[in-house]
């Protein structure tokens, strides 16, 4: 046995918890898992049968934690995980999961797959399976600060941009500040119109805030590849940075994997609780709308849909709110058929998008969110996770559609009354 | 061993034998499971874990619309066959006796036209689950040696008892040890294999519904 085999399996074993031993136990290869899953559902191919993508991580534990599995390993009956067979495992666990867990929701006896499948991204990554694309964007966060190389000056420019457009300083650095913003490098990068959006709903609000030029990045490359270390580390200076400007709430902004790993998963890998809250921006623009802080005037008349990102809602709980912001600044407001936390995934998150392997995979996914858009065919679609707004644009250009996508926290800033 | 000390064995040693598997086996996989625990989620909790779990146990007893569409038949078959061997096994007049006499509880039986319907709609549902099963393509490829032993000695059950109450094919003493031997198989395969979805399908949920209720999902 190689030792990266070995230390892939070591992996396996620490993943392995009660949950996954209730889990595995419990399949009983009904298939609906497929049904549920996009990667399934447009292609037609079985092998991208959720519970399948979990083989290896399965034989594991059948083969070294019951009974009747380790009788047949002692005697010689069972047939040892392979590292051909990881490298074989690696499209299924990378290309074909976004981590959405929507077959988690589906699962008639309530196997929570996608529980499974991160944990089994450990023992994939320890192994050396894991894609090239998330490799380097996971050597990126932890050298250069951010998975696409965004460093300071970049950030510092695009401030620099939106202050000048929006005639307002933006807050960095500030000590004492209520919130601190999260950014992930595709908004610094490829929506910068955020932070602007941000800054002008703020001050209206009067809200507290700053940015940190230590600990900018939301996203979080250690978890979509399974590298736990790593994700602790990044989670770490998140933590650091807002202890150091004494903030009181650290805002994860609009996306899906970084609301994940900071709000969810970011105490349980540094292995203490936080000493600040986290909390998601739409909970945040939820919780100013309830205190009458956020005066909206003008409505958007025209059709809007909303992309729930899964991590956000199905995931992370944020189901509500976006519905009570949508229905505030939108006249024509509709839901798209299974919505909220049985959405489908736009296909590109949970690391996806990294991997550019996954490509022509991620546009075929793409199409179930075409059908539902085919039923209620809006003007435009909002949603609140900028990974889930570049798949959405790029399938929306693959399909010849022609819709714009736009951000819930953009919208909301475009229609702030003057006062 | 003659004929009749077969028909002794089958009724008293065996049993007891496959009744001591069945009990000893499914306690070992639970305490299997639950020895592994869990690490305590240090993140700041948005709902309860452990009404997240218990209302997952009850909810996940029904599929969402979407899923009924595309999975009608897993969905419908599933539900017959389940309720079908529920009421045989708990409602038929001398499994309600056997019960009395082994355990000292008594309950209503449902009359033997019901279950003799009852038995004949869920052999028809349990062919057709395993047509369906070589016929899916998702469910052909999952499908291990595993999946279609325990369809065997689930239908079996089932059948020699339909037999058994009919009296077809065999003598009414060789029918009934018939039927009592392939329960006996069942049950010593059960703690072995994916039958135990029976008891373990109520941690997996409460483990669902707790990860998701704790941060304020419905699963």
């Amino acid at each position: 046995m190689t030792a990266s085999l070995e230390r892939g399996l070591n992996a396996f074993r620490e993943q392995i918890d009660a949950p996954v031993a209730s889990f595995f136990s419990s399949c009983v290869h009904c298939g609906m898992c497929a049904e549920a899953c996009l990667f399934y559902t447009e292609t037609g191919d079985p092998s991208y049968t959720p519970i399948h993508k979990l083989e290896p991580l399965r034989r594991v534990w059948q083969q070294e934690y019951t009974f009747w599995g380790r009788l047949a390993k002692a005697v010689g009956l069972s047939k040892p995980v392979t590292d051909e067979e990881l490298a074989q495992w690696e499209t299924l666990v990378y290309d074909s999961c976004t981590l959405c867990g929507r077959c988690s929701m589906v699962c008639p006896v309530g196997n929570d797959i996608a529980y499974m499948l991160r944990r089994m991204r450990e023992g994939m990554a320890a192994s050396g399976h894991a894609p090239e694309g998330l490799v380097g964007a996971t050597r990126r966060a932890v050298t250069i600060g951010s998975p696409m190389g965004v460093k300071l000056p970049a950030l510092q420019a695009q401030i620099g941009h939106t202050e000048k457009d929006i005639g307002m300083t933006i807050p960095v650095d500030v000590v004492g500040a209520d919130y601190m913003l999260l950014l992930s490098s595709m908004e610094i990068m490829n929506f910068p119109e955020f932070i602007g959006a941000i800054a002008r709903i703020f001050s209206k609000a009067g809200v507290s805030w700053t940015i940190s030029s230590e600990a900018f990045e939301a996203t979080n490359s250690g978890i979509q590849i399974g590298v736990s270390e790593i994700a602790a580390e990044l989670v770490q200076r998140v933590v650091d940075a807002a202890e150091k400007l004494k903030v009181k709430n650290v805002i994860s902004p609009e996306c899906g994997h970084a609301y994940m790993a900071i709000r969810w998963e970011g105490p349980n890998l540094i292995g203490k609780p936080y000493n600040f809250k986290v909390v998601h921006i739409l909970e945040l623009l939820d919780d100013l709308r309830k205190q009458g802080r956020l005066k909206i005037s003008g409505k958007e008349t025209q059709r809007l849909t909303y992309h729930d990102p899964c991590q956000i809602a199905r995931r992370g709980g944020v189901v509500d709110q976006p519905r009570h912001l949508l229905n505030m600044v939108a006249e024509n407001f509709v839901e798209m058929p299974e919505t909220g936390t049985m959405n489908w995934c736009c296909g590109a998150g949970g690391g996806v998008s990294s991997n550019e392997r996954a490509d022509g995979l991620r546009l075929s996914a793409f199409k179930r969110k075409k059908k539902q858009l085919d039923v209620v065919r809006p003007d435009a679609l909002v949603s609140a996770c900028s990974n889930c707004r570049i798949q959405l644009e790029d399938g929306l250009e693959e399909n010849n559609m022609d819709m714009p996508v736009l951000s819930l926290t953009e919208t909301i800033a475009e229609h702030l009354a003057d006062d | 061993m003659t004929g009749t000390e077969l028909l002794i064995w089958i009724r008293g040693p065996a049993l007891q034998i496959a009744t001591v598997i069945f009990l000893l086996g499914v306690v070992v996989r639970i305490f299997e499971i639950l020895v592994l625990g869990r690490k305590p989620d240090l993140a700041e909790p948005r709902g309860s874990a452990a009404a997240g779990g218990l209302r997952t146990i009850v909810t996940r007893m029904f599929a969402d619309r979407g899923t009924l569409q595309r999975s009608t038949f897993t969905v419908v078959a599933g539900y017959i066959f389940h309720i079908g061997i529920f009421i045989t096994l708990f409602f038929f007049a001398p499994h309600i006796l056997l019960f009395h006499e082994t355990l000292g509880v008594n309950w209503p039986s449902l009359p033997t036209q019901v279950i003799d319907a009852t038995a004949v709609v869920t052999i028809i549902a349990l062919l057709a689950v395993l047509v369906y099963r070589l016929a899916n393509r998702v469910i052909r490829y999952l499908s291990r040696f595993q999946d279609y032993l325990v369809w065997l000695v689930t239908f079996l059950p089932i059948l020699t008892g339909y037999l058994a109450f009919h009296r077809i094919g065999l003598a009414p003493q060789h029918l009934i040890a018939t039927h009592i031997a392939s329960v006996e198989l069942l049950m010593v395969v059960f703690p072995f294999t994916k039958l135990m979805h029976a008891f373990t399908l109520f941690i997996a949920r409460y483990y669902n519904g707790a990860i998701a209720g704790y941060k304020g999902v419905n699963s």
